[in-house]
This record gives C-alpha cells, structure tokens and sequence, in this order.
C-alpha cells in the first residue's frame, strides 16, 4: 500500500514543501498537505510531519502558537496511537512546545542565525528513523535556525541518554544545546525532533555547496520500517 | 481587572540575550552590573473576579514554558 505523509503548513511554516517533496521523491507517493485550522487529520496517515519556518512569527516562544492550534490536537492524538511525527526545526520547537517531546529549545548560545551544514553523529540506531545508521555515523545535514539550544534539567538529560532517546548529536559546536544534543526521540521512538533538515539533504548536487544526500537515509529508514510493520 | 504576568527564565538557565545586553552595557561604560537576566511582561485585562486558579492555568498552558520559565501572577491596580 502507497505510504501515505501528511505535511502540516502553519502560518509562517516555510519548509513544508521542502518536506512534501523529500517525501514524495523517496517514496514514490504524495504527500498530502494539511492546514493548521483543520481539526482533523487526513484518514490513515501512515506518517506526519511537522516542518521548519517561523510559525506564527516566533510569537511568546518559537512553536508555542503552533502547539496550540486546531491540528495539534490531532497530532497529539495521532502520535498517542503510535502514528510517527518527525518535527524538524520548527516543528521540533513545537513538538516540544506540545509536549510529545521534552526539554526546550532556547536562543543559540552565541545569539546569531546559525545557517550552514553540520556535522552529526548518530547515537540512536533502533528507532524506525534511525535503524538503518550505524552506531556512530557521521552525517553532514544543513541547519538554519536562531533557537536551536537544546536544554532539559540534568536528570531529564540523563534519562533521554539511559533511554537511548538522543537519536543524533552534534560532532561540533553549533548552538550551546546540552550535551550536543541535535535530535530527541519519544519514549516509543515514534516522535522524532531534530534541528538540522534532512529534507534539504536528499539528493547529491553538482555542487557540494548546496547539500549532500545524507538526510535521504532517515526518510528511507521510515518508508522501509512502515512498510514492513 | 488588569493583571501582570512576569516571565522570567528559571535560575540556572543561560540566558545568552541577558549576556549580551550585560556586555553591551559594560561597553557603554556603565560599572558594577553584575548580571542581566531578561523577562518578558505580559498584561491581562481579565473580567472582573476572574480567579488565580484560572490565571495560573493561562500561564501553564502557554504563557510560560514551565521547562525553562518561572511566572508570577501581579494584579496591577490601574
């Protein structure tokens, strides 16, 4: 059956149709896109993800308006019935805002717009994101965010690393996040959050410049870990 | 019924924009600031009798990140 994605556009969102067509060239299947307003979700979504941008202009904090919209509800229902949620940049912002993950993302230790590609590691190989990396693997993806400092208390940090929850760290200094922590994943390994975008990292260009194809592996790790579920 | 909301980050918490502003006023010359922490104000004008408890929750659900944020409730008078 055709993997069916869900891509939800807040006001603001700007990377929903780079998510939508990461979604769609790698699996061969549309990628229905959804409105913050709506209610619901689409029927049997295999898959929803939650993109980057500014939603509702960084109003109170980044992703605390989008948490509280109509379709959060829905994700959050969704989510609770084990239906994966990847949030990449702002939609990790939000994800956290909503709850399904923890911690919080703060302004970047040295307050500028962080705009480059990274360098990161995978600490996570189980979850159905990250099974297909091997302990340790270097990736380069490309960020671009202004509140991307991962914080939680000690002992929420010490449980995400006990859990196996930390699916990808920074393997330099980008934005003061604790302990390097790049991704964050539920406590089922279904909700994902990550500041870096693998959307923007699908495919190898003529010039190294404009992104690698190093994000294309999370999204096939996805669409092969549901299709065989 | 005005009521004030003071956001503030939670002792501990880096607060790399208070930093700043700490560096900028030293570079002003101004000596002895110890340390800059910054908030956020945030005014209600609540209909009248509107209790703490539903106030409190209004800053839990979203006016405040617990996680990082601590809040304190001030009715303003005018």
């Amino acid at each position: 059956m055709a993997f069916r994605a869900g891509v939800v556009t807040f006001p603001g969102s700007n990377c929903d149709r780079d998510m939508a067509v990461a979604l769609e060239k790698i699996s061969g299947a549309p990628a229905l896109r959804i409105w913050h307003g709506d209610a619901a979700l689409p029927d049997r979504l295999d898959f929803i993800a939650l993109p980057g941008g500014f939603s509702y202009g960084d109003y109170l904090r980044s992703g605390a308006m989008a948490a509280k919209s109509p379709i959060m509800r829905a994700v959050v229902e969704a989510a609770g019935r084990g239906v994966p949620v990847l949030g990449v940049c702002n939609g990790f912002q939000v994800l956290t805002e909503a709850g399904l993950l923890p911690g919080a993302l703060m302004r970047n230790a040295g307050q500028r717009f962080i705009c480059r590609t990274v360098g990161l590691e995978a600490v996570n190989t189980s979850s159905l994101y990250t099974q297909g990396f091997a302990l340790g693997e270097a990736l380069r993806i490309p960020v671009a965010h202004h509140d991307g400092n991962y914080f939680a208390d000690a002992a929420t940090l010490d449980a995400l690393e006990a859990e196996d929850r930390i699916a990808f760290r920074y393997t330099e200094s980008v934005n003061g996040s604790a302990r390097d922590i790049a991704g964050v994943l539920s406590a089922n390994g279904r909700v994902l959050g990550m500041m870096p975008h693998p959307e923007r990292a699908i495919e190898p260009a003529a010039d190294p410049a404009l992104g690698g194809a190093d994000g294309r592996k999370l999204f096939e790790n996805v669409i092969a870990a549901l299709a065989s579920a | 019924m005005k009521t004030r909301i003071l956001v503030r980050l939670k002792p501990g918490v880096l607060d790399p924009q208070g930093r700043a502003v700490h560096h900028a006023l030293e570079g002003l010359g101004f000596d002895g600031v110890a340390d800059v922490r910054i908030g956020r104000l945030i005014e209600l004008d609540l209909a009248d009798g509107t209790d703490e408890a539903t106030i409190t929750a209004m800053c839990e659900k979203l006016l405040a990140n617990t996680v990082i944020e601590n809040f304190t409730i001030e009715q303003a008078g005018e």
